[in-house]
Parts: structure tokens; C-alpha cells; sequence
């Protein structure tokens, strides 16, 4: 896959959405190329989070421990972007992320996507809006949640 | 140096040489009056006629004779020339008496030289010498380099002017006494005049000099202390940057050169008006003679012959007296110089040279107890370190000394080993003050490392197995003219009071009981056991895999590597692995390297074939276009200038996303910038050859897994197989050494053992690739035994200057490894590793005790620790608190007592 792929498929990624493809580009040459193998760990959970991995082919889980028990709850595909959180804000990963298949990523460093975006203040309001939909999505989620959970409780 | 008269310590060191050159000196003056009489003779004789006045007339010569008491003795009574073959003879006898003057001033030069070599290396060798005894505290005042400057610099024209001291003036005073007397007996007013010119110049020049012997010595002293200035920006290199103190610096040093070249511009004015004066006075008597001289005769009152040769003999005048004066002027500087140094090496309370002679024979164990005696320890600002501290410490025990960084535990330490000189109290080693062992003991049978460790320039191994070096144990022999060259050294040291002691003899104090086909391996056993303790033998290891060996002083070793290389490559197959390390193969394009790579296909040897001189190269220029990849690589050097603009124009050139720009920095994107310009204008035709190779050296760096850009493909491939064969197949003879070409059959000398298991690169882009690679490469050398060979190659690793290509905690590493190689009776060590981290300083503590338990006769040992929790590792507890040892004893018992141990504990 060359860079050009790479910033064809960036360009579909949600997160990414809004920004200038000279922009996209430079993310996709600043990345770099990662494959695992199958069963291989991304990261684990808790691990202090420092990239974001966007899946160019196979698959990937999501997996937490809970009480010793290992639980999947979800499986990527092509086009996901995993860990996005961590470079935008410093916590901890909340789950592991294992290779289901051979796993080939485009892994986005923190530390470079922060200089990008110091250096295009664009980028940031493209990243903004973006995050503040998926907040506004997850607010009204949260408050028809919370409806059901009141009629649910009257009834 | 007791002496600081020049003169005397001179004829003191070179007596016999000195009378010796004296005489030949003196023996050379007869044939020196002789020529200067033989013009006279030649001018009046047969060019003037006198004698000849008749034809035919003959004279005799060579006739010897001489008067005493009124008998005239006859030695030879000389041959009947005439007018034409006496005019040739004495021309000949002429020449014979310069070449004989000659051949005498080129002995005595040659012999003073000698003379002037042999103190100068006396004096270097007894400066160093006292260096070696100054007491330890001196050193907090000097500076280093200035040190350096007054062995090396200041002393050297003292040297040259030693071999001069006495013969230059007996020579030359000689040489002008001889011509003043000649002059004398030619004319008696002539020779007054002369004579009291010279007594002018004699009389004022000197009274001129007075001053350049002063300003000379403000410019020593001011050029030692730029020495010395110079080299504490040196070592404090990293404090100038940090503090962005570099125009401090600089100023400093501009004003400390504009203070000496203000001196020197007023020692020059000085001296060449001196100089000029001097000249006018030499050039005056030459026009007295010709004006009083002339005068005379032409009055007939002195023959023309006799003013030819007064004047003949005062043109060699002028020169010797001269001479004499700026001999006069040099032992006045020199002297200068000279008691400047002796000086400076003058220092109270060195140490005497009986407690650095070298032993007759081994050295006895070190007696116990060690005692402190109520011992007082103060610092040069007189602020007390230790106050009355007392302590006994008995054979065998293990104490862990504990305290603040202020309380004198690491000061009591450094007493131990005399690193401080006690104001009043006393340590003594079985009831012998200390001060009254010789060094060899502390040196022998005490290992002593502290946390700030220096080694000089050298390898690993030197580093380690220098703290063995203190007599050689055997003497080297030599045969041939190699025995001739060693009895000289001999010779020549002894002469010069220096040391004999063989540098190249075998200095190693170990292992000399073993058998010798097996002491280096005993010697290796023993530095591995030493990088083990000490936490050395990881970063030992990963050096050694980085180190490069040569085969054919190896031949076993590169034989080994090979074959680990075919199992390594089985072992990564059977693994499924191998897609983690990509070949290199000489008939395959390597995906993983860069084009550049590809295409020489070895490792450069030198400067030649490195990356940024290839395309100035011309073999490698000729070859590229030769194939048409040179063409092919401008296209695509096109594309990837433009995409790399592109990404980038937006950035600032500093922006440190360039740093993962392989082939380009934000410098020279301008430069790419205007050459896309010109191609987008004129087309590709109208770029210049050194334009072309700007985009040429871009592709060079070109690697298409890392860049992603499409630019390697079948055909390019295979354009660089085509000219890297064609290069190694026409390399010519002159730069076949700056190559070593990869082979996977061969070992590749030019690079690492690393680079030689693998034969090839590990892939880019795999998930933890590197360390999986790098693991498994470690298990199969552990496998097939090599890891003592790679240890052995890493323990060549030259350490660099101060040992500053090392990190300051494998410096205290290599510092405690010292300490215990000797294998010592009592090991002192000093907040020894506090550059390590918690973690590691627990491991190291415990290797290196076990390392000692193990001994046959297991060491005491005496460890002031960083950390309270170390202590677990030691019998007995010392707590250090304001200069005092406030408590001592069995650790278990202090730690039920509620005493300053068990406080520290609790935390």
C-alpha cells in the first residue's frame, strides 16, 4: 500500500474527517507502517497510551480483563482508528487491543500528531468539530438513556 | 629540583658533557685563527708579489717552526712553490682549514643538541615525576592543562638552551676573542676601535633587555593561564551549553588574548628597536675601519693586505658577539622560565620517593585492624569533614557505612586510602601508621572506587585491567636489533635519570602462576566474572555486537559467526520469523535498505564511499550513467523532490517533523524547491551535473517500505542490479580497500558482528521485529558459546577521553569492577554507584558481595551506601553523622537498639 492509499483511507476515518488532504498526507508520511501477527498485543490495558493505530487490513479485538476473565467486546476492520483518545489527552488505555489476524496499521504517534496540530491550527478545529459531534451524539444518547431509564423507573 | 639557577642545576646533570664539548671547542680554535690568516697570506703574497718579486723567485710552505727559549726547532722545513703554485696552495689549504671549521661547528652542534634533548627530557621527567607525589589536596588548586602547558611548552626552550649553557659562550667568546685579538696584532687603533664598540654594545643592550625579560614572563604566566582556561571550557563543555554561557567564554578568552597580544606587541617594539640599535653599532665599526683604516693606508702606515684582513676578520666579529649578547639575553629568560616552573612544582609536603619504590617482592597481606584514631579531617576553607571519628574495624568484616550527604561517611572512606591527610589523629593498618606504608600496600591490597571515576583514553579492558598494572611482572625479551634499540632506552633513561622500567614488558599482576597458553583465558575468566558482578556484561555485550573484527586476526571467531549465521537463518525460519530479517543477496534488491545501499552493496571503508560522497565520486558517477540509472534516478529524484515539497512546503525548516525526513532537511528543501522551478521552466534537460546529482543523492537515501512512495519498482530493481554488479566487477585497484562488499557466504570485516549474523536488515514496519530478532540472536550465541567471544570484542571498546563514550553509570561500574579485579584485602568503595537506579544498585550490591564471598580469602569490606536498604547485604552497620561514627555494630542487634539505625529504617 503506498502513501497515497494510506491518506486515501486516513481521509475516511471519522476523526480525520475535515482536515486538508496536504495535511492528511503529512500525518500518513509522519506514520509509520506496523503489522503484527496474529495474537500479538497493540497495547495492553493500562498501558500509558502513546499512538493511534488506523487497521489497513485484518482484524483486530478489543479485550478487558474482568475478574481474571478475559471479555472480546469488539472486533475492528478495516478503517478503524483504535486508541484515538490517547493522543489527544493523556490517560490510560482502557482496553487491550489484540490482533485477531495479521494486523497491518498505520501507527500515529502522539507526539506527532500534537506537533501537526500545533502547526495547523485547521487540523485542530477539524478534530474539534468532530469530537464535539460524537459528544453531542453521546449526550443525546445519554439523555434518551436517561428518559428510558425514568419511564422505566415510573412505570 | 632543588636548584632554580639554571646554571648550577646544568653543570650539576652535565659536568663531564660540558668539559667534554669545551675541549672540542677549544681544539677547534687553532684551525679557526689559521683561516682568518690565510687571506693576508694569499693577498699579500702570491697575489701581491711579496717574496715573488723576482722571477722565478720561490717561497716555502707548510714550514713548521717554532722558538722557545731562543732555540728555533724545525718540524718540517716545507716545500719551494713559486708565485702561481703557492697562490694554489694556500687557496687549497684555505678551503681544507673552512671545511675542517665546518665539520667541527657540525659535531659540536650535533653533540649540544644531544646535551640539550637529554636535559629537557630530565627535566619532563622529574616535573612528572613530583606530579606523582604531589599530595592529593594540591590538586583541588591546579588546573589540568595549565599543568600540561608547563611540561610540555614552558620547559621546552630551557632544554634547547641548556645544551648551549657553557659551550656557546666559550665558543663564541672564544671565536671573538680570537678575532679581536687578530685584529689587535693587524693594528693596534683598529683593534681599540672595535674593541670599544663591542664594550658600547655590551654595555647598553643588555640595560634595553630588561624590560623583554619582564614582559616575557607576564606572557608565560598569561599563555598558561589561557592554557589553562582552554581546558576547562573543555571539560565544562556541557556547562557552557547549558547555561548559554558561550559569550562569556568567549570574552573571557578575548580578553585574555588581547592582554597577551598586548604584551607580545610591546615585546616585539622592544626588541626590534634593540635590534636596530644593536645593527647601527655593528654597522659602525665597519665604517670606522674604512675611514680611519683607509686613511692609514693610504698614508702607507698599514699594508692594504693587513685592513683587507681587519676587515675580513671584524665581518666575523660582529656575528659571535652578537650571538654572545642574545646568549646573555636567553639565560636571563630562560632562567626566568625555569624558576617560574621549579616553583610551581615546589609544593609542601610531597610525598617522599621511599613510598613509591617499587617492592623487591610480593607484597605481605595488610595487616588488621584498621584503626581510626580519633581522627580530624578539615577542607581547604577549614570547615571540619571529620570530627575526632573513631572506628576498628577487624579482619573479615562487612560494614555498610551509612549517613547524609554531608556527614563524612564518603570522607571517612577516602581517609582510608590517604585521599585526605588527617589534621591531627592517625590511621593505622595493624599498628603502622599509614603514612608510613609504602603506596604498594594501599595500592595492592586495598581496592578503593568512588562514584566519580576517570579513565583515561584506552579500552574497556585497559580501563578494567589497569588497576593491575604496578610493576611488570616479567621482563619482555628481545632479540636482534630490537635488543640493541632496548639496551639504548636503558642507556639513555639512566643518563637522564629517568625510568627504565619497560612500558611493553608484561605489567599484568595475575595469572602468572597459571600456565601460559592459559592465562589469557584466565584473564578473560576474570574480567567476566568482573563484568558480572558489576552489572557490566549486558552493556558489554550489546558493544560487542556493535564492534567490528577482523578475520584474519580472528579467523576462528569470523569462522563461527558463519555458521551461527546459516543457524540463525534456520532458526528464524523454524520460528516463522523469518519475514523479520530480510537477506542480503547479491542478485536480489533489497527492499529494506536504500537505493544507495543497494547499489554498493558492502560496507564503506573510510571517507570515500560514505553516502554524502558518492555522486562526487567519479568510478561510481561513470558506472550510474554508464547503465542509465543515473537517468532514471533523476526522474524519480523528480517525483520524490516534488511529493517531499509537497508534504513539507508548509512547515518551518526547524520544524522537527524533518527529523523523520531520511533524505531531506528543512535546509536544503529551498534548494530542492528552486531546482523543481527550474525543471518546471526549462524541462529536465537544462538541469547541471551537480544539479542532477542533488536529485540522485536524494533517491540514494530513498527506502520504499519506510517512504511509501511508489518510486522502487521492477525496473529500477533491476537497473541496480546491473550497475552494482557492474561496479564490484570494474572497481578499479585504487578503491578496492574503501569497500567491503557483502557477501553471505564471507565475513564482512568493515562491519559489525550484528550486521555479520544477520547478512541483511531487519524488516521495517514488525512489531516488535527488533528485540524479537535481537532475542533470538542472543539465545543461539549463548548455544554455540560465542557470547564470551562477543564480551571479549565489546571489552575492546575504546572508552574515548575521560571515558566519556561511556555513561556516567557504566563509568562507576567499570570503577567498582577495578577496585575488585585486585582481589584486594580490603575493599572501600564510595558511594560507588549512585548513577544507577534503585533496581540495579540492589543487583550490583549483591552480585559484587557474592563475587567476594567467593574468594578464597573473602576481602573486608567497607561500602558507604546511597541507599539504607542496601545495608541488608553487610554484617555490620556504621552510621556517619557530623564528622563522628555515632554508631557501630552487628546489624540485627542495631536495628532491635533505638538508636540513628533503626530511625533510618523506619524512614
Amino acid at each position: 500500500m503506498l502513501l497515497k492509499d494510506e491518506v486515501e483511507l486516513l481521509s475516511r476515518v471519522s476523526l480525520f474527517q475535515g482536515m486538508q488532504p496536504s495535511q492528511l498526507k503529512l500525518l500518513a508520511f509522519t506514520s509509520k507502517r506496523l503489522t503484527f501477527e496474529q495474537g500479538d498485543m497493540l497495547f495492553m490495558q493500562n498501558d500509558p497510551g502513546d499512538a493511534a493505530y488506523v487497521v489497513l487490513s485484518g482484524k483486530a479485538e478489543v479485550v478487558i480483563k474482568s475478574h481474571d476473565r478475559e471479555v472480546v467486546l469488539a472486533t475492528l476492520e478495516k478503517n478503524a482508528i483504535i486508541g484515538e483518545i490517547a493522543i489527544l489527552c493523556d490517560v490510560p488505555r482502557t482496553a487491550g487491543v489484540r490482533a485477531a489476524t495479521r494486523l497491518e496499521t498505520l501507527c500515529i504517534e502522539k507526539e506527532h500528531m500534537l506537533k501537526l496540530i500545533k502547526e495547523f491550527p485547521s487540523m485542530a478545529t477539524a478534530l474539534m468539530q468532530v469530537l464535539a459531534e460524537r459528544l453531542a451524539n453521546t449526550t443525546a444518547a445519554l439523555s434518551e438513556c436517561r428518559s428510558e431509564l425514568s419511564t422505566l423507573r415510573g412505570a | 629540583m632543588q636548584d632554580s639557577n639554571i646554571l648550577r642545576f646544568t653543570w650539576r646533570h652535565s659536568r663531564k658533557a660540558q668539559i667534554y664539548i669545551l675541549f672540542i671547542v677549544l681544539a677547534s680554535m687553532p684551525t679557526y685563527f689559521l683561516s682568518l690568516d690565510l687571506p693576508k697570506q694569499i693577498v699579500n703574497g702570491p697575489i701581491l708579489g711579496q717574496g715573488f718579486e723576482e722571477p722565478g723567485a720561490a717561497q716555502k710552505f707548510l714550514h713548521l717552526k717554532f722558538s722557545f727559549f731562543g732555540f728555533e726547532f724545525n718540524l718540517f722545513d716545507g716545500i719551494d712553490l713559486q708565485r702561481m703554485q703557492m697562490l694554489f696552495a694556500l687557496s687549497g689549504m684555505f678551503l681544507t682549514l673552512i671545511i675542517i671549521n665546518g665539520l667541527f661547528k657540525y659535531y659540536i652542534n650535533t653533540y649540544k643538541g644531544r646535551l640539550g634533548e637529554r636535559m629537557l627530557r630530565r627535566i619532563r621527567f622529574e616535573l612528572v615525576d613530583k606530579l606523582l607525589r604531589f599530595p592529593v589536596r594540591h590538586f583541588r588548586r591546579v588546573k589540568s592543562s595549565e599543568i600540561a602547558s608547563m611540561v610540555k611548552d614552558e620547559v621546552e626552550p630551557i632544554g634547547g638552551f641548556m645544551g648551549d649553557a657553557f659551550v656557546q659562550p666559550l665558543f663564541l667568546g672564544g671565536q671573538a676573542m680570537t678575532a679581536m685579538a687578530f685584529i689587535l696584532v693587524q693594528n693596534l687603533w683598529l683593534g681599540l676601535i672595535a674593541l670599544s664598540m663591542i664594550s658600547v654594545q655590551f654595555v647598553i643592550i643588555p640595560r634595553l633587555r630588561r624590560h623583554l625579560i619582564r614582559l616575557g614572563k607576564e606572557r608565560q604566566i598569561t599563555a598558561r593561564q589561557l592554557a589553562g582556561r582552554v581546558g576547562e571550557i573543555v571539560e565544562g563543555i556541557n556547562h557552557v551549553h547549558v547555561n548559554d554561557t558561550s559569550h562569556y567564554e568567549r570574552a573571557d578568552v578575548s580578553s585574555r588574548l588581547a592582554k597577551i597580544f598586548y604584551i607580545r606587541y610591546e615585546l616585539f617594539q622592544r626588541k626590534f628597536f634593540t635590534k636596530f640599535l644593536n645593527n647601527l653599532l655593528a654597522q659602525l665599526t665597519p665604517f670606522l675601519f674604512y675611514v680611519i683604516g683607509g686613511y692609514f693606508a693610504l698614508q702607507g702606515k698599514i699594508d692594504v693586505g693587513q685592513l683587507v684582513a681587519v676587515i675580513a676578520a671584524y665581518k666575523d666579529l660582529p656575528s659571535p658577539i652578537k650571538e654572545l649578547i642574545d646568549w646573555d639575553q636567553q639565560r636571563l629568560d630562560v632562567q626566568v622560565k625555569f624558576a617560574q616552573v621549579v616553583e610551581q612544582f615546589d609544593v609542601d609536603s610531597m610525598l617522599d620517593e621511599s613510598q613509591q619504590s617499587l617492592p623487591g617482592g610480593p607484597v605481605p597481606p595488610l595487616a588488621f585492624p584498621v584503626e581510626v584514631n580519633n581522627v580530624v579531617v578539615s577542607d581547604d576553607a577549614g570547615n571540619t569533614l571529620l570530627n575526632r571519628a573513631r572506628l576498628t574495624i577487624e579482619k573479615g568484616q562487612r560494614i555498610a557505612v551509612l549517613g547524609s550527604s554531608n556527614s563524612g561517611a564518603d570522607v571517612l572512606a577516602d581517609t582510608l586510602v590517604r585521599l585526605h591527610v588527617p589534621d591531627s589523629g592517625q590511621v593505622t593498618f595493624g599498628g603502622t601508621d599509614m603514612f608510613e606504608l609504602n603506596e604498594s600496600f594501599l595500592g595492592r591490597r586495598i581496592g578503593y572506587s568512588s562514584g566519580d571515576v576517570f579513565l583515561p583514553q584506552g579500552t574497556l579492558r585497559d580501563s578494567l585491567l589497569y588497576a593491575l598494572k604496578h610493576q611488570p611482572v616479567a621482563e619482555r625479551e628481545y632479540s636482534g636489533p630490537d635488543q640493541l634499540a632496548r639496551q639504548s632506552f636503558i642507556a639513555e633513561a639512566r643518563e637522564t635519570a629517568n625510568s627504565d622500567l619497560d612500558f611493553d614488558a608484561d605489567w599484568l599482576n595475575f595469572g602468572h602462576d597459571v600456565d601460559p597458553g592459559e592465562r589469557s583465558y584466565a584473564v578473560h575468566r576474570l574480567l567476566v566474572g568482573v563484568l558480572d558482578a558489576c552489572g557490566l556484561r549486558d552493556d558489554v555485550f550489546t558493544l560487542g555486537l556493535r564492534g567490528k573484527v577482523d578475520p584474519e586476526l580472528n579467523p576462528g571467531f569470523a569462522e563461527r559467526v558463519l555458521s551461527a549465521r546459516a543457524i540463525l537463518r534456520q532458526r528464524m525460519d523454524e520460528l516463522k520469523l523469518s519475514g523479520l530479517i530480510e537477506l542480503f543477496d547479491p542478485d536480489t534488491y533489497a527492499n529494506q535498505a536504500t537505493v544507495g545501499e543497494n547499489l554498493l552493496f558492502g560496507t564503506p571503508v573510510g571517507d570515500t564511499f560514505q553516502p554524502h560522497n558518492l555522486m562526487s565520486n567519479a568510478y561510481l558517477h561513470g558506472i550510474l550513467v554508464k547503465s542509465g540509472l543515473e537517468e532514471m534516478l533523476v526522474e524519480k529524484g523528480i517525483e520524490l523532490a516534488e511529493t517531499t515539497i509537497g508534504l513539507f512546503q508548509d512547515l518551518p525548516p526547524d520544524h522537527e517533523l524533518f527529523n523523520q525526513l531520511t533524505f531531506m532537511d528543512g535546509e536544503r528543501l529551498p534548494r530542492y524547491q528552486a531546482l523543481m522551478r527550474k525543471v518546471k521552466q526549462s524541462g529536465t534537460a537544462s538541469l547541471a551535473e551537480d544539479e542532477r546529482s542533488m536529485l540522485v543523492e536524494l533517491m540514494f537515501e530513498y527506502i520504499e517500505p519506510q517512504h511509501r512512495m511508489g518510486l522502487v519498482d521492477a525496473d529500477l530493481k533491476q537497473k541496480v542490479l546491473a550497475a552494482r554488479a557492474a561496479f564490484k566487477a570494474e572497481l578499479p585497484e585504487e578503491l578496492r580497500e574503501a569497500i567491503s562488499f557483502y557477501d553471505p557466504d564471507n565475513y564482512n570485516s568493515a562491519a559489525s558482528v550484528m550486521d555479520n549474523l544477520l547478512m541483511g536488515r531487519v524488516t521495517y514496519g514488525m512489531a516488535r521485529g527488533p528485540e524479537r530478532v535481537s532475542d533470538t540472536v542472543l539465545s543461539l550465541l549463548q548455544e554455540l558459546g560465542l557470547v564470551d567471544d562477543v564480551l571479549g570484542i565489546g571489552l575492546e571498546f575504546d572508552v574515548g577521553s575521560g571515558g566519556k563514550r561511556l555513561s556516567s553509570a557504566q563509568r562507576q561500574k567499570v570503577g567498582l569492577g577495578r577496585a575488585i579485579i585486585k582481589q584486594p584485602d580490603l575493599l572501600v568503595l564510595n558511594r560507588v554507584i549512585g548513577a544507577l537506579d534503585p533496581r540495579q544498585q540492589a543487583a550490583v550490591v549483591n552480585d559484587v558481595m557474592r563475587l567476594v564471598n567467593a574468594q578464597e580469602d573473602p576481602p573486608t569490606v567497607i561500602w558507604v551506601l546511597t541507599n539504607a536498604s542496601l545495608a541488608s547485604h553487610f554484617d555490620t552497620v556504621c552510621m556517619v553523622a557530623e564528622g563522628k561514627v555515632v554508631e557501630f555494630g552487628n546489624r540485627e542487634q542495631l536495628a532491635e537498639k533505638k538508636g540513628a539505625y533503626a530511625k533510618l529504617l523506619e524512614g
